[in-house]
């Protein structure tokens, strides 16, 4: 794609590009040598800064930190999903009454800051009277503002699919419901899927927010680490570490993404791809 | 109503340190994301490698972390000194920067091969025909998800708050320092935000109307 902008390089440019490539290489070698430079003059790569990670309790809790992050994932995404797909179909309902209200809904979480929701559970809702854990703050908000975005994922999917699906649904007799649940959804899922995971990698990542409102996941832990003192506070260590936990959950998933687009383009059952429409909801949620 | 008027002297201040936060670091991120997108299209490999390894770790790396890390970790370095709000301008523009790469990459992909051909076809060097006539191109057609990302950098600045900053997503915990209530207080946050996110649509579509590429 990239290459319409350049020429198949002659003599002259290859030569040019190739010290380009030596000048670029260096600097950047030179900017992470810097950074390196840096953590290792302020002492960052000492074995004491690391030696936590040798403990078996570290480690336990520390297993026990990513636990606890993909607990709130996983139940949040489910809660997610389960909300997207209520709304998607509601925003498509044939009274405008319900239309209206799920419209509402849904533009309404959307604009709103992911934190924000967290506080309205975590901080807001105790004083009603409601009791309410980090963690349910973290799931709460989380299914509110990563569902609505799902739900816009769900109705672009549906919209994108050929007229034809739900008229032979209708002709064979179904009802609403049954057209909606048994034949539309299930296919825009299978379209949309690639989109719906990469939704479900911002919400893993938005977990994160739950350091916030002081839910002892992954972060939580790691900045509790780096202010271990018999560690030698091996915070810029701990960040590293939980910085590299994060980037491998998010590839996997993203991986997952991938292969699901290339299974996805093979088979002839599914839909030539979602329109542009659903490309704008992701980017929005970026 | 009350939460509101009797503290005017917070949500004020601490919404304009929002639209401070979201400004800079958007002006910061559209510059350094569109610089990430000319490398990774450049016909050195060198410097796609750099820009895809840069895109890769930004986008799956959490906000919240590159927070923490040039708020807590970034200090012990001890090389340039960054006060609360610098550190999270840094923060925003080197996370969000990735995600406008992206979408300034996407939106070159759309301009027609011809363009590129016919400024190769008059001489123009790869700066020249990226900077004179694809760019100028890919932008307008990419203002929607542009707009988007931004919005989505305009929620984010409220993590901001976590790392001590006094902006829109604090004015909470000041509320409660105050004795007010804080839920009908965050409904009041939440409505600035949305009122913030109607603007920024707005702008949206009336760029989208102006600078619609016809073809």
């Amino acid at each position: 794609m990239s290459n319409v902008l350049f020429d198949v390089p002659g003599p002259k440019a290859r030569l040019r590009y190739r010290t380009y490539a030596v000048v670029g290489t260096l600097a950047v070698l030179a900017f992470i040598g810097y950074i390196g430079w840096r953590f290792y003059d302020s002492g960052q790569f000492t074995a004491r800064k690391w030696e936590w990670l040798q403990y078996t309790q570290v480690q336990e809790d520390l297993a026990n930190a990513v636990l606890q992050t993909l607990q709130a994932f996983a139940a949040a995404a489910v809660l997610a999903l389960i909300f997207g797909a209520i709304f998607a179909a509601g925003r498509l309902s044939d009274h405008a009454w319900i239309r209206g209200i799920a419209g509402f809904v849904v533009e309404f979480f959307r604009a709103i800051p992911a934190l924000i929701l967290m506080f309205l559970f975590y901080f807001g809702l105790p004083t009603v009277g409601v009791p309410m854990t980090p963690f349910l703050g973290v799931v709460f908000g989380l299914t509110l503002y990563n569902g609505s975005v799902l739900a816009e994922i769900f109705r672009a999917g549906i919209q994108s699919l050929p007229k034809g699906q739900s008229e032979a649904a209708y002709a064979l007799g179904m009802r609403k419901t049954q057209v909606m649940f048994l034949v539309l959804l299930p296919q825009a899922i299978r379209a949309m899927l690639p989109t719906i995971i990469s939704q479900l990698v911002v919400l893993l990542k938005d977990t994160a927010l739950g350091f916030i409102i002081t839910f002892q996941e992954l972060l939580y832990y790691a900045r509790y680490i780096g202010s271990q003192g018999t560690f030698g506070r091996p915070i810029v260590p701990s960040t590293i570490v939980a910085t590299a936990i994060y980037v491998v959950m998010c590839l996997l998933l993203t991986a997952l993404a991938t292969y699901l687009e290339r299974r996805n383009r093979r088979s002839k059952k599914v839909v030539a791809g979602p329109p542009t429409a659903a490309e704008e909801v992701v980017a929005a949620s970026a | 109503m009350d939460v509101l008027l009797d503290n005017l002297d917070l949500f004020g201040p601490f919404f304009l340190t929002t639209i401070e936060l979201f400004l800079l670091s958007a002006v910061g991120a559209l510059v350094w994301g569109t610089i990430l997108a000319m490398l990774r299209v450049s016909p050195v490999p060198v410097f796609r490698a750099v820009g895809t390894a840069y895109v890769t770790i930004a986008r799956n790396t959490p906000l919240t972390l590159v927070f923490a890390f040039f708020v807590f970790a970034y200090p012990l370095l001890d090389i340039v000194k960054l006060d609360y709000f610098p550190a999270a301008v840094t923060a925003l523009t080197v996370y969000t920067s990735a995600f406008i790469c992206e979408v300034v990459r996407s939106g070159i992909n759309t301009v027609p091969v011809g363009q590129a051909e016919a400024g190769r076809a008059l001489g123009l060097t790869f700066a020249q025909i990226l900077g004179q006539v694809v760019l100028p191109q890919a932008l307008r057609s990419v203002v929607p998800p542009l707009i988007s990302t931004l919005i989505a950098l305009l929620k984010n600045t409220t993590i901001a708050a976590g790392f001590s900053v006094a902006e829109a997503g604090a004015i909470r915990s000041y509320l409660s320092e105050r004795g007010e209530n804080q839920l009908i207080g965050l409904l009041w946050v939440a409505l600035g935000f949305i009122i913030l996110v109607a603007v920024l649509s707005f702008v949206q579509r009336s760029l989208e109307k102006r600078w619609s590429v016809a073809r």
